[in-house]
């Protein structure tokens, strides 16, 4: 077996389990965001009056934070009343930032979970080991009832990314690659693992973001086998008590696929799809009213770190925002120690409180007609930060910072 | 459920994004009658005046892919939306519309083989879709869960009964 299946196998009190079967599964970590009161109105409609067990729900006011609109805030407080009815500790408010930012930092991510959020990137805990997966509001009050959830065994999918990644290029780089070479549908319904030489010199900040794009090629989950790395990151915060799995030698895949990312030039996503993906080279030049660094794909400490270094002592380009939106109070507080805040403030930067912000087109730093934003973030629909007659392309945090720079799409390699 | 549907098609592309079919400036709604009226806002600001009762979707692979929001099956119960084909679906809309009574039915190559407004029947038992030019396509069986919970109403009605059960046993 593989290790997701047997994690889903222990979940669901079961000595095995094979693809396609329907299981029932206890669920560790059951999260809920601001956008969904649905699941508070489903949760009652099905006759729930206590939550299953409230140690095992956090809500995150994190999309809307803090509230633009009387309906947000309104919205907000139905969430905070909740908590305090239900006696849920975990109640992030607006002061937190993304929920898969606050999992990890707070310690609440660990090998071997079962982490439900109604978020389509609840895909980011493979990194840490976990089974994460996103549903929709209904799903998730059936949680807050039962405290299980009914799952398909997925087919698991192998992408291996062999070689270390050239100066300048990262895992964003790496992932949107993949996805413009499999498409936006490859991994539907099904959970990918990653693996390969590459990850070996990925951090934790960089699995996460490999980990996070999976669902944009429809996984519904994404896996990384617990290493060295993941235990000196998981040491220091988490308290849990947690059980890593490991694969059977002879497991068989459903599909293995393997990318070189020695010779890996800079990847853009260009408007409006995740997998239209081409070299950034194709893009030099290009106007840039908006630059948009954040959210769970791209917002962390090291993210920011990337952009300080490239706008050190420099400026933002005069016809360019900068707008930066740190994942979490965790990564404004590393990022204000570490002088990236101040060196960024100082280049014309502007920050946003941690949370979603834009990313999701509800505000702060929405995009107007005729306008192009080069982002850090992970879609690039029609609309999904502002106009429907908007242009967005996906980068990583090199190619958003050296793009807020020089005003146009260019060769962050060359800033670095 | 009713099993036998019929209605007119409108026919969409591939990847039809949850910001398509409910645009995120909206998510904030959340009653029906709010959340009703921005139906497929981002691919067609004018559907929901053209929509009636019982009308189907056809789409291309990867319906409903993108964000978790259940607006965006909400919305296309709200407007009466009787089924939805696709060559493939998102597996969290997918969950989402089965989860409340929405018949999805996938089916290859549907996209090529309907056109907008043609007039159709479908059986969801077998799968078969009809035009008035006969028989075009039969879609995947609904497996046993998932029709278990259409035939339920839903996932609530069938989670509400369980709950009542546990306090009674």
């Amino acid at each position: 077996m593989h290790a997701i299946e047997k994690l889903l196998a222990k979940k669901a009190g079961k000595a095995s389990v094979k693809t396609g079967e329907i299981i029932n599964c206890e669920v560790d970590m059951a999260g809920i965001n601001d956008l969904y009161l649905q699941t508070l109105r489903s949760f009652f409609e099905m006759g729930g009056t206590k939550v299953y067990d409230p140690s095992r729900v956090i809500m995150f006011l994190d999309h809307y934070a803090p509230a633009s609109t009387i309906t947000q805030a309104a919205n907000q407080k139905q969430f905070r009343e909740f908590c305090w009815d239900q006696g849920i500790d975990l109640l992030m408010d607006i002061d937190q930032g993304v929920c898969h930012q606050v999992l990890a930092d707070k310690g609440l991510a660990y090998p071997g979970e079962i982490v439900v959020i109604t978020d389509s990137h609840t895909t980011t805990h493979g990194a840490f080991g976990a089974f994460g997966t996103g549903v929709g509001a209904t799903d998730l009050a059936i949680i807050l009832a039962t405290g299980k959830l009914w799952f398909r065994v997925p087919e698991i999918i192998k992408i291996n990314f062999e070689g270390k990644l050239p100066k300048g290029v990262y895992a964003k780089d790496a992932i949107l690659h993949a996805i413009g070479a499999l498409g936006a549908d490859y991994a539907v319904y099904k959970a990918v693992e990653f693996g390969g030489s590459m990850l070996e010199h990925l951090s934790i900040s960089e699995r996460m973001a490999l980990c996070n794009m999976s669902t944009e090629m429809g996984a519904k989950a994404s896996y990384i086998q617990p290493d060295a790395v993941t235990m000196a990151f998981l040491k220091e915060r988490v308290t849990r008590p947690y059980e890593i799995y490991h694969t059977d030698a002879d497991f068989k895949y459903a599909d293995e696929v393997s990318f070189d990312v020695r010779e890996l030039k800079p990847q853009l996503a260009a408007p409006s799809s995740v997998d239209n993906v081409y070299d950034l080279s194709q893009f030099i030049g290009r106007h840039i009213d908006q630059a948009y660094l954040g959210s769970c794909t791209g917002g962390r400490a090291d993210d920011i770190g990337i952009a300080a270094h490239i706008l050190q002592g420099k400026k933002v380009a005069p016809r360019t925002r900068f707008v930066i939106v740190p994942a979490s109070k965790g990564v404004l507080l590393e990022a204000m120690e570490k002088g990236y805040v101040k060196t960024l403030i100082e280049a014309g930067a502007t920050f946003v409180t941690p949370g979603c912000a834009a990313c999701l087109g509800t505000h702060e730093g929405m995009i107007a007609s005729g306008e192009t934003c080069i982002t850090t973030t992970n879609r690039n629909f029609p609309g999904r930060m502002g106009d429907t007659k908007a242009e967005i392309f996906l980068g990583s945090p090199a190619a958003v910072a050296a793009a807020a720079l020089m005003g146009e799409i260019v060769d962050p390699t060359l800033y670095m | 459920m009713q099993k036998l549907l019929s209605g007119n098609a409108f026919v969409f592309g591939k990847n039809v994004d949850t910001d398509q079919i409910y645009p995120g400036r909206f998510v904030e709604f959340t009653d029906v009658e709010d959340v009703a009226k921005y139906a497929m806002f981002g691919a067609d600001p004018d559907f929901t005046k053209k929509v009636k009762k019982g009308d189907f979707i056809v789409a291309g692979t990867n319906f409903g892919c993108g964000s978790s929001r259940e607006h965006a099956a909400i919305t296309l119960k709200a407007v009466g939306v009787g089924a939805i084909i696709a060559e493939s679906f998102a597996r969290i809309f997918y969950r989402n519309a089965i989860n409340l009574g929405v018949p999805l039915l996938v089916c290859p190559n549907i996209s090529k083989l309907i056109h907008m407004n043609d007039a159709l029947s479908i059986d969801l038992q077998s799968g078969t879709i009809r035009s008035e030019k006969g028989l075009i396509a039969t879609a995947e069986p609904l497996s046993e869960y998932v029709l278990h919970i259409l035939e339920s109403g839903g996932i609530k009605p069938l989670i509400k009964n369980q709950l009542e059960a546990q306090k009674h046993a």
